[in-house]
């Protein structure tokens, strides 16, 4: 990392470098395979429907996480979510469903609280008993209150899927530029090296949009002052780092650690809330992993907001992408190859620069096997690149997964969690 | 009254009262659902009238167990020395694939065939737990977030390899896709005749399947080796204390992997008493979730064979009652509510009733040192 004194600064204008290249790199292979959806309005609009579960989820693993509990129950408590907002939907409309989903994802969090720290079960097993209990619960509520029959069996429900919701959140789009003249959609059909790129991902996060999903957006910065900025945020995250010693300066650390694992199951149950928007219904099964692509996005993200938000885009992006155009995820092996000879390149002139630490030779051998597979690595990739005209669902879907296994493998050593994290924690108990 | 005594009696009344807590709670749900919990009660012990729906419920119910006590015994292991093997249900999906393709490419002496069977099961499902093992000792990466990761990423491989390089004829009209039909010397022969000694009928359909004799001898045998040999010794010396174990010479990173391997080579073998005693082919809708609630299985059984065995037989045995619960009118999948709840209390139960063994060892070893405060003892 960069110096302390210069770390905001630095860190802030590395961001905006890091976009404005990915955003050039974007268009470059955009240009070359002729994939227009790569950058196309429609993708990300997609991608941000998509990025906000997952972003939900992981905020909701943060919390839960930064105040050291495990919480590998997000999923079951995504699908409580799920099921409820469904149910409340379909009777009351958009904000009752909201609300409907957040509590049943939140009881979740409470379930996953009293285990963990009232008794002090290990994080692992009770999250992993949630998420039987989650779908079972869920389930059964279907099977009785879904059935044909009923009122709601009347009004479209099955037994695994709930009737279409009575309202939607209002949308709205930014004058000028993504409604009316639209602008940024004109701009984006002259389909113009870059300048058309821009719009496109800008028309994309504008047009239409979902008020909720702003105010899911804006929970980001949120947490991010709450944990980061407060009194209690700090002894939150005390919790996590080091109980015993949060214990002796007067933290309820108990306390603490139930409000920040039942707002965590109020974040997955939010999540889950946004999927039903998506569909405009409850559907079985329609979580789809999605709490645990949430938790990797959080591990992604080094357990901090702004890492999370980036993991959660990328997710979400490689699934709008799909869901637009599956040949256009091809070009995405070119992209691969272009951050490989990147790479390469960065490597090269770092070792043709003169003035090496003497223990950088001896790691030469190891350094040049590196960069020999990234060689290789990229004219793998162009080659399939050149070959394959469209991957089958299966590998596009595991991408999330494949990626964060990419990551721990790459900067698990320089990844850190909170200290106490998952530690079985009880009052007036030494370690 | 002998503290060993104290702590099973202890340890039996916290699962009993987990177990009654658990029904309590479904209770109200059945209630809730405007269903009796008598009549729902009743269903789990209807096996039927004639002798033959008696025969089909107790073959169900142990063609149900047989899988998961595999897979309980599959997460066991990793959980004795706190190695959280959340893959199993990754393992044996993309085992189960690899095992029915190659099983059905040769035809062999039925011997040699189921034999050539276990193995690929096996060599698959470990190689597979290979990969967050080494994951874990080189790069140190939880193998709780690899295996989830790796679960996804075996189900979506195990889907393609099956409607893709793996797959094999489809009937007309057939909704899944399946592996090629495996050939009948890979048939695993029935047990129906422990039915027929009893001069009762055969179960219709696959019948008793005569996996269940692998299974036990597993048991048996995972049991043999985790308490009686020195590498069990050192999964439990590991799990209990591991910078003791590490003084005492035992490699961490040699019993991660070699756990891990073990774990995953077990799990591997889970879809095989279904491909071999009743399907014959893996399909698209080959039955899911097997590993996860291996991990229930395990917890209930306290990571040991018999305990494992036990719980196995009550899931087996919840699990069958889908239909009569249909036939009383209830929502079957009040099953799934009782296990995620028997699980949940279970482990409360665990911790409540070994903080109270604590306290009783703390008290006497208080009295015998003749002190009145209780003695701190480090957890």
């Amino acid at each position: 990392m960069t110096t302390v004194a210069s770390t905001k600064v630095r860190k802030y204008h590395l961001a905006l470098i890091g976009v404005a290249l990915l955003i050039l790199l974007m268009s470059l292979v955009r240009i070359m395979s002729g994939a227009n959806d790569i950058t196309s309005s429609g993708t990300f609009a997609a991608a941000l429907m998509l990025a906000v579960p997952i972003g939900l989820a992981g905020l909701g693993g943060l919390w839960a996480e930064r105040a050291g509990v495990v919480n590998i129950g997000l999923e079951g408590m995504m699908v409580l979510g799920t099921w409820f907002a469904g149910w409340a939907g379909y009777q009351w409309g958009a904000m009752a469903a909201l609300l409907a989903g957040l509590i049943a994802g939140a009881l979740g969090g409470l379930i996953h609280a009293i285990a963990t720290v009232t008794f002090g079960v290990d994080h692992i097993i009770s999250g992993v008993a949630i998420n039987l209990l989650g779908p079972g619960v869920t389930r059964f509520l279907s099977e009785v209150l879904y059935k044909e029959g009923t009122g709601a069996g009347e009004a479209g429900a099955g037994i695994t899927t709930s009737p279409a919701l009575k309202s939607e959140a209002p949308e709205i789009s930014l004058p000028l530029l993504s409604s009316g003249p639209d602008w940024l959609g004109s701009l984006e059909r002259t389909h113009w090296f870059l300048l058309s790129d821009v719009a496109g991902i800008l028309r994309g996060l504008t047009h239409g949009v979902d008020v909720l999903v702003i105010l899911a957006v804006l929970l980001l910065p949120l947490t991010f002052f709450v944990l980061w900025h407060t009194a209690f945020g700090l002894r939150l995250r005390s919790a996590g780092e080091n109980p015993w010693a949060a214990e002796s300066l007067g933290v309820n650390v108990p306390l603490i650690k139930y409000v920040a694992v039942v707002i965590s199951g109020a974040f997955a149950g939010l999540g889950g809330v946004f999927l039903v928007f998506v569909s405009t219904k409850y559907v079985e099964g329609q979580t789809g992993g999605r709490g645990f692509i949430g938790l990797a996005a959080m591990i992604f993200g080094n357990w901090r907001p702004g890492g999370l938000a980036a993991g959660a885009a990328l997710f979400g992006y490689a699934d709008g992408l799909q869901l637009r155009s599956s040949g256009a995820v091809t070009s995405f092996l070119l992209f691969g190859a272009a951050l490989l000879v990147i790479y390469i390149g960065i490597k090269l002139r770092g070792m043709l620069a003169s003035g090496q630490p003497a223990e950088a030779v001896t790691r030469g051998a190891r350094e040049y096997t590196l960069m020999a597979a990234a060689a290789a690595g990229s004219i793998v990739l162009i080659w399939l690149w050149l070959t394959v005209d469209k991957l089958p669902d299966e590998f596009v879907n595991v991408t999330p997964h494949v990626l964060t296994l990419l990551v721990l493998l790459v900067a698990s050593q320089r990844l850190r969690m909170p200290k106490a994290d998952g530690v079985r924690y009880r009052r007036g108990e030494q370690h | 009254m002998p503290a060993g005594l104290f702590r099973a009696l202890l340890t039996v009344a916290g699962a009993v009262a987990a177990i009654v807590v658990a029904i309590a709670i479904s209770s109200v749900a059945i209630l809730a659902a405007g269903a009796s919990p008598m009549q729902a009660f009743a269903a789990f012990f209807d096996f039927g009238e004639t002798e033959r729906s008696v025969v089909n419920g107790i073959a169900t119910m142990l063609n149900r167990s047989v899988p998961l006590f595999i897979a309980g015994l599959a997460v066991a292991i990793g959980f004795r020395m706190n190695l959280f093997n959340i893959g199993v249900e990754g393992q044996y999906k993309i085992a189960a694939v690899c095992a029915a393709y190659v099983g059905s490419l040769f035809v062999a002496p039925a011997p040699i065939q189921i034999l050539v069977i276990i193995v690929v099961a096996a060599a698959v499902g470990g190689l597979y737990a290979l990969i967050p093992a080494v994951m874990k000792v080189t790069r140190g990466v939880n193998e709780v977030i690899s295996t989830i990761m790796l679960n996804y990423i075996a189900i979506q491989l195990a889907a393609f390899l099956v409607r893709g390089p793996f797959t094999g004829q489809r009937t007309e009209g057939q909704l899944t896709t399946n592996t090629p039909l495996l050939p009948e010397s890979a048939w695993f022969p029935n047990l129906n005749v422990l039915f027929e000694m009893f001069g009762l009928p055969a179960p219709r359909g696959g019948g008793l399947w005569g996996f269940l004799v692998v299974a036990i001898l597993l048991g048996v045998g995972l049991w043999v080796l985790l308490e009686r040999t020195r590498f069990g010794f050192d999964v439990k010396a590991s799990g209990l204390n591991p910078s003791a174990a590490l003084a005492s010479g035992v490699n961490p990173k040699k019993m991660v992997i070699s756990a891990m391997v073990l774990s995953g080579a077990i799990a591997g073998l889970i879809g095989l008493p279904e491909i071999l005693g009743d399907k014959h082919t893996f399909g698209s809708n080959f039955t899911p979730g097997l590993g996860f609630l291996g991990i229930a299985v395990a917890l209930l059984g306290r990571n040991k064979p018999a305990g494992i065995a036990v719980a196995a037989l009550l899931f087996g045995f919840l699990d069958r009652a889908q239909g009569p619960l249909q036939f009383a009118s209830v929502p079957p999948s009040v099953i799934m509510i009782m296990q995620g709840a028997i699980v949940l209390l279970v482990v409360i139960a665990n911790e409540i009733t070994s903080r109270i063994a604590m306290r009783r060892e703390e008290r006497r070893a208080a009295q015998q040192l003749g002190r009145n405060t209780p003695v701190e003892v480090a957890a």
